[in-house]
């Protein structure tokens, strides 16, 4: 019986550009002598790094331990020294620098030792932990963290585990090749997943313009023995996306308040069940994945590369033409700009595009909005871009999310059917960042606020306290010598000649300010206190004539500042 | 016939009287609620520049109505727009020159450890002790400058706070006008 397929609203179908990079075999690509490994490569917490300077590592050694439990351990590469821990050009569409461990390849490739495991004899929690310290993220290019998908929701029961094979962006070949060559790796992979999750149903949704990798598939399926469901779904941008492919599977709807576990339904790209499969029966981590190379090059190829390839490296194995003069990473649709050829490849990879203008047109003029409505008829969400459009670049980002800025999930279909090719996307990233960064700052004022307040309460405590203690002394002294302490202090002494500690309270803190000893304690105590204080008063002259000299110093340097201000 | 009428409107007054007396009390709100909006917008530096001692002082003045809304200048023209929404005023521009958000540095060869700078916090962001060397703690620094004048070495500087991956945030799509031929 064929599988009941439902469909999702919009999509666009660009021409997919996929034959060229699926010639040839997946080729491995040679190790480098230096590779970068970025700490922060996934979403969630920032691994840490544990390795020193000039420390000779393993190949799968760790070198970033995870960071909290939304967070993946970083491995190593190859076996190697390291030779910087420092901020190097991360692989981000800003240009800026991410902390990072450079590590010099000694071309030995030595393994530290695997620990295969059984993993059905495990608990699920170990599994996960397991998971987890092996770097493993999701590789369709979101990089969440996997092991945190692992856990069913405690209301609802899992009924479907969908392994996502669609790779619907245009150029992108990693997975198809993937599924056509390792398909074994993917069902045992899924099939950790469903031991995990235990699902009703396993489906493994692919595009139908990737026959082989079906075919393949259904072999791998047939021969692990599992009952996995193997489906071919239309070829629609984007039909890879998580909530498309969960609602063309299964015709459920997840809405956007909830997770898709919430639905019972947990979905995971192929790379990443092939990756789980061996960081489990082999003992393997992730530290390195498949990346197709495609566009303006010579040799359109999927490689398996090491994760800290830089891309000046990658590009090399498929000899660009002279008229590149850009590079993607990711698919035309969905990818960003490189900042530049020392960005290493890193677990979100999944395809590096050579661009050319001829390839790649310069974007025509924006031009005004017609409220034509094609941007509604081809959102995969059902959002009205043309309203998020309005609201983003008028700053109103209030009503942007009220209109559900933060379902938008970026797939272009919208800035592609545009006829006056406004770059929607653009706008609403612009709107995301600014309500992060808004959001940010709230927070940030709500904590100052709160420690501001604290810090008012403990200076009244304290005041409070320290009155208490003097009206206590006051009240002790006088009680032992109560003819004393009336000469010396008439005010005080009445209320304290009888124990009050009440009254000696409000006493003291009326007299605290202006006399700062209490009396018949002062003489005792400033013999000690004068001769620190002294101490203390010379070693802060000496600083402020340091500072003073410091000063007239970096004045001399500038004769002009010295003019002008001679005391400043 | 006259006299029901009378009584009947005085009930109606006992009744109603009765009944709002009871909402004053039970639903009394605790302290002035226009103060507590106006402090939400205000950026809790609590640096003083305002001329009020705190953000909250600042905030009540506002709501009594003492002080104008364009003194705060951690806030920039954004915080005078929304506190004019807020009031229903018209925005002015800022009484101050706009400044990018700065964190304080402790220059460590320099530090005596007199400890006034943490005094002086109003967010508790530094942390030390008397004569050992004082850190600000840089995510809690609001970058109010009080710490500045106290210190009797000037060992603290400010700083702009540089753009990182995690502040980044994508730009507005910018494009060149074109002359039309």
């Amino acid at each position: 019986m064929p599988h009941k397929l439902f469909r999702f609203n919009g999509g666009v179908k660009p021409a997919t550009h996929k034959t060229d990079s699926v010639r040839a075999p997946i080729g491995r690509a040679p190790m480098p002598e230096r590779l970068v490994v970025p700490l922060h490569q996934n979403i969630g917490g920032k691994p840490q790094p544990c390795v020193a300077l000039g420390d000779r590592v393993l190949k799968g050694q760790v070198i970033g331990t995870a960071d909290h439990w939304v967070s993946a351990a970083v491995h190593a590469p190859t076996s190697g020294t390291v030779r910087a821990i420092e901020p190097q050009l991360a692989t981000h569409p800003s240009g800026l620098p991410t902390l990072s461990v450079v590590i010099e390849a000694d071309g030995k490739d030595e393994w530290i030792e695997r620990r295969p495991v059984d993993y059905a004899s495990m608990a699920p929690e170990s599994v996960r932990e397991l998971l987890r310290d092996a770097g493993l993220v999701g590789l369709g290019g979101a990089v969440f963290p996997s092991h945190a998908k692992l856990s069913a929701s405690k209301k609802t029961p899992m009924e479907e585990l969908v392994i996502n094979g669609a790779e619907c962006e245009p150029f992108i070949t990693c997975d198809d090749m993937l599924m056509r060559e390792r398909g074994e790796e993917i069902v045992r992979g899924a099939g950790i997943f469903r031991d995990l999750l235990e699902p009703k149903r396993v489906l493994i949704g692919i595009e139908d313009n990737k026959p082989e990798a079906i075919a393949a598939m259904r072999e791998a399926v047939a021969a692990a023995g599992e009952s996995f469901e193997v489906i071919a779904v239309p070829t629609r941008y984007p039909a890879g996306g998580a909530k498309q492919l969960i609602s063309v599977l299964t015709g459920k709807e997840v809405p956007s308040s909830k997770r898709s576990t919430d639905m019972g339904v947990q979905c995971f790209n192929v790379a990443t069940a092939s990756s789980a499969y061996r960081a489990l029966t082999f003992g393997e981590p992730l530290i390195s994945r498949i990346v197709t190379l495609a566009g303006n090059v010579e040799q359109p190829r999927n490689w398996e590369v090491p994760l800290g390839m830089t891309i000046r490296d990658f590009i090399a194995l498929g000899t660009p033409r002279a008229d590149t003069n850009r590079y993607l990473m990711g698919g035309p649709m969905m990818g960003f700009e490189l900042p530049g050829l020392d960005a290493p490849l890193i677990k979100a990879s999944n395809c590096i595009i050579a661009a050319s203008p001829k390839l790649f047109p310069p974007p025509p003029p924006e031009m005004p909005c017609i409220r034509c409505g094609s941007c509604a008829r081809a959102c995969p969400h059902e959002l009205q871009p043309f309203e998020l459009y309005w609201f983003s670049r008028a700053a109103n980002f209030g009503k942007a999310q009220e209109y559900h800025l933060f379902d938008c999930i970026e797939c272009g279909c919208c800035a592609f059917v545009c006829p006056s090719h406004i770059p929607l996307v653009q706008y609403f990233r612009y709107a995301k960042g600014e309500i992060w960064g808004r959001e940010r700052d709230k927070k940030a004022a709500e904590s100052a606020r709160a420690r501001f307040e604290f810090r008012n309460e403990r200076d009244e405590r304290e005041k409070a306290e320290k009155a208490e203690r003097l009206a206590r002394a006051a009240a002790a002294k006088a009680a032992d010598n109560p003819l004393a302490s009336a000469t010396a202090a008439p005010t005080a002494a009445s209320p304290a000649a009888t124990p009050a500690p009440a009254a000696a309270v409000t006493a003291a803190a009326a007299a605290a300010p202006t006399s700062p000893a209490v009396p018949g304690e002062a003489p005792a105590a400033t013999g000690e206190a004068s001769e620190a204080e002294r101490a203390r008063k010379a070693m802060i002259a000496a600083a402020v004539e340091r500072a003073r000299a410091q000063r007239e110093a970096a004045a001399a340097a500038r004769p002009h500042d010295a003019a002008t201000s001679p005391e400043q | 016939m006259m006299i029901y009428a009378i009584l009947i409107m005085a009930l109606g007054a006992v009744v109603l009287g009765a009944s709002l007396g009871f909402a004053a009390v039970k639903f009394r709100v605790e302290g002035d609620p226009l103060t507590d909006k106006i402090d939400a917008i205000l950026p809790q530096t609590q640096c003083g520049q305002c001329g009020y001692p705190g953000c909250k002082p600042y905030a009540a003045a506002i709501a009594k109505g003492e002080a104008d809304i364009n003194l705060c200048p951690p806030g920039g023209a954004d915080g005078v727009q929304k506190l004019a929404e807020l009031l229903g005023r018209e925005a002015k521009p800022l009484d101050a020159e706009e400044k990018p958000k700065q964190t304080a540095l402790i220059d460590e060869q320099r530090c005596i450890g007199c400890t006034l700078c943490i005094q002086a916090c109003p967010v508790d962001a530094i942390v030390g002790a008397a004569k050992q060397l004082h850190t600000v703690v840089d995510p809690l620094c609001t970058g109010c400058e009080l710490c500045l004048k106290p210190c009797p070495v000037e060992c603290i500087a400010m700083n702009p706070v540089g753009e990182s991956l995690d502040n980044w945030k994508w730009k507005p799509p910018v494009f060149t006008l074109q002359r039309q031929a």
